[in-house]
């Protein structure tokens, strides 16, 4: 038996810094308020590592992850934090048109093994420009690896992947995720990207979540189990690569397919799913695809406003009876 | 310094301007797809800023980069394929003008978003520093990218960070077609180091030697870890900003000029032959060799097999 523990998501992510950190010395961290660690995620690595290795930098997005790309070309494995997945969009330009493509257009002769971590979601009442879950921005993007983890386990386990691997990973960190317990193998242990995590069985309906939304879709799942109903939950786990193949074996099995995520619901990941299933999987289902999002409204301040925005357990459990009529 | 040290420097110069007269004529031809942004004129800037360091040193490039690449020691037929679109260029035809890049001779890219370059070439310079292997970057960008915010954010944390890296704007007087008075109020990009608490120079870029020693000295202090400067050279572009550009911004006149008096390659050639006693037979192997050089770089584009489309998805992930 695996020795576990009980440890927040915050810590989880921690803790695959720190043992990545002293498994190899190419790697390093760089981001604003590191020494400050904004959510605690870096809290005392300054003190094993030192600031050579835990660079506290500007507010300069496009300096990080140009530095990160560059550092990342000769040599390194450079972790960046990008304070809030908003300010991504300061960095498009390194982060669509050098890390994504570096690869591909010098003919295989760029390897850019990197990291970019980001506290992305709502649910802080931090407003538009500090709530955003903007991962469905970046699977249009081909050559950017997308890491999105719903539990502590799964953050540690995809965390040191995207560390490991030799392809730029964008990591996004639920911040409501980070004050989450959940049970941790102790020690080394790595989860691959591509392969769903089946995180409930059930027959009825496929609901296929990520990040926060998880959570809910579970907490829904245990209101409709209360009726009878028995949903099953897919976590995608990476959104590129994208494991096809499970959400479909679930949606031959159930007939049925929902999808929940917390960013707009236009042009979403349920999106993208919902396509894919149409093209792969049409005939087997006994209802249309279901996606719940959030809204298609700028993220507001009013934490009523912000409650209102985004899918919640009832929300979820109403759309699941809806589909079974 | 050594006759065959000031050989090399003008083999650099006549096998990049070669090179790219010939790069013009082949497009021209209809043999080069794409857009092609030319550095004929701007010859010593690479030549002598490439002669300031070594062979496992970094470089970084820009939409305008063939020179930058040919200095750094890049073969010009691995070059010309890539131009051509075939299988056999450094980036198997995936990249181009814009992305042609030879990794082995630490090369990081040319790049085709304006000071895109960089930033990225901090990070080079970071490895260095974290690796403690004492090699330097340098980092090649135009007039045009110092507007841009990644400018300013790559000087800043170059500076704070003290990193091994030397900046060098290829001021050629023009952002794509606007002149540099109708883009900035400054006048010697050099002063924007001050900003950074950085040393900021002004060269002739139209002087080998002169790049060269003002970059020897710039590479010795970001060896000694005492951090970047910042060196304008200023040049000139003997073409469009790419070929086909109908250069309405400048007039015929100004560009005859520098080519008639500025040109860096007439230029250093009476130089050699007057200060340094060179003789004309010493030099005319030299050329004789690169347009042979040249001519084989063209046959074995031309002979080179285009991608097969099957391969297409090749190289998105490692």
């Amino acid at each position: 038996m695996t020795e576990m523990k009980l440890i927040t998501g915050k810590d989880a992510i921690r803790d695959a810094l720190i043992e990545e950190m002293r498994r190899d010395k190419t790697v390093f961290l760089l981001g604003e308020d590191l020494e400050q660690a904004t959510f605690g995620v870096t809290d005392g690595l300054l003190e094993e590592f030192g600031a050579e290795r835990v660079r506290n930098t500007p507010i300069s997005e496009n300096a990080i992850v140009g530095a990160a790309i560059g550092a990342a070309l000769t040599g390194m494995r450079p972790v960046a934090e990008i304070m809030f997945a908003d300010f991504l969009m300061d960095a498009m330009d390194p982060i669509v048109n050098t890390m994504a493509k570096a690869r591909f257009m010098t003919g295989g002769q760029a390897k850019i093994p990197m990291v970019i971590r980001t506290p992305s979601g709502a649910g802080l009442s931090a407003g538009a420009q500090h709530s955003q879950s903007p991962e469905a921005l970046f699977m249009h993007i081909p050559g950017i690896k997308i890491a999105v983890p719903s539990t502590p386990y799964d953050m540690k386990g995809l965390l040191k992947t995207a560390i490991r691997i030799d392809d730029p990973v964008l990591f996004f960190e639920h911040k409501m995720l980070y004050y989450e317990g959940g049970e941790v193998p102790v020690g080394d242990y790595t989860i691959p990207f591509g392969k769903a995590d089946v995180k409930r069985k059930g027959k009825d309906v496929t609901i296929v979540a990520v990040l926060a939304m998880v959570k809910k879709a579970m907490m829904a799942a245990d209101i409709l189990a209360n009726e009878g109903i028995e949903v099953e939950i897919v976590d995608p786990m990476t959104l590129n690569p994208l494991d096809m193949e499970t959400i479909i074996n679930s949606v031959k099995k159930t007939k049925r397919l929902l999808t929940v995520e917390e960013g707009a619901r236009t042009g979403g990941i349920g999106a993208e799913i919902a396509a894919r299933v149409a093209e792969d999987a049409l005939d087997y289902l006994d209802a249309p695809v279901k996606r719940l999002g959030g809204s298609d409204t700028p993220i507001p301040f009013s934490p009523v406003l912000e409650e209102a925005m985004y899918p919640t357990e009832d929300t979820i459990a109403n759309a699941v009876k809806q589909m079974l009529g | 310094m050594e006759k065959s040290f000031l050989l090399g420097l003008y083999e650099t110069m006549f096998r990049i301007r070669t090179f790219e007269e010939e790069v013009k004529r082949q497009f021209e031809d209809g043999n080069i797809p794409g857009f092609i942004h030319l550095a004929s004129g701007q010859e010593a800037v690479s030549a002598g800023a490439c002669a300031a360091i070594n062979k496992d040193d970094y470089i970084g490039s820009t939409h305008r980069g063939h020179a930058n690449l040919i200095a750094k020691g890049g073969r010009t037929d691995r070059m010309m394929a890539e131009l051509f679109a075939r299988e056999t260029g450094y980036c198997k035809g995936r990249g181009g003008c814009l992305h042609i890049t030879d990794m082995s001779v630490g090369s990081l890219g040319a790049n085709g978003i304006v000071a895109a370059g960089i930033i990225v070439t901090n990070g080079a310079a970071l490895s260095s520093k974290l690796l403690k292997n004492k090699k330097v970057t340098l980092s090649f960008f135009g007039d045009g990218a110092t507007n841009q915010g990644k400018f300013h954010e790559a000087m800043n944390l170059a500076s704070l960070w003290s990193l091994p890296i030397v900046f060098i704007c290829e001021n050629n007087l023009y952002g794509e077609a606007t002149p540099q008075a109708k883009h900035m109020k400054t006048k010697d990009i050099a002063v924007r180091a001050k900003a950074y608490d950085m040393p900021g120079i002004v060269v002739d870029g139209q002087d080998v030697l002169k790049v060269y020693e003002v970059m020897t000295d710039a590479v010795k202090m970001a060896r000694d870890g005492k951090g970047p400067s910042l060196i304008e050279a200023k040049t000139y572009r003997f073409h469009g900003h790419h070929i086909g550009d109908p250069e309405t911004y400048r007039t015929r006149e100004e560009v005859e000029e520098w080519m008639e008096k500025r040109d860096p390659i007439k230029l250093f050639k009476a130089k050699l032959l007057k200060d340094f006693k060179v003789s004309g037979s010493e030099i005319d192997p030299i050329e004789t060799k690169i347009l042979k050089e040249i001519e084989n770089a063209v046959r074995f584009a031309s002979e080179s097999p285009a991608p097969d489309p099957a391969t297409l998805t090749q190289n998105v992930y490692a």
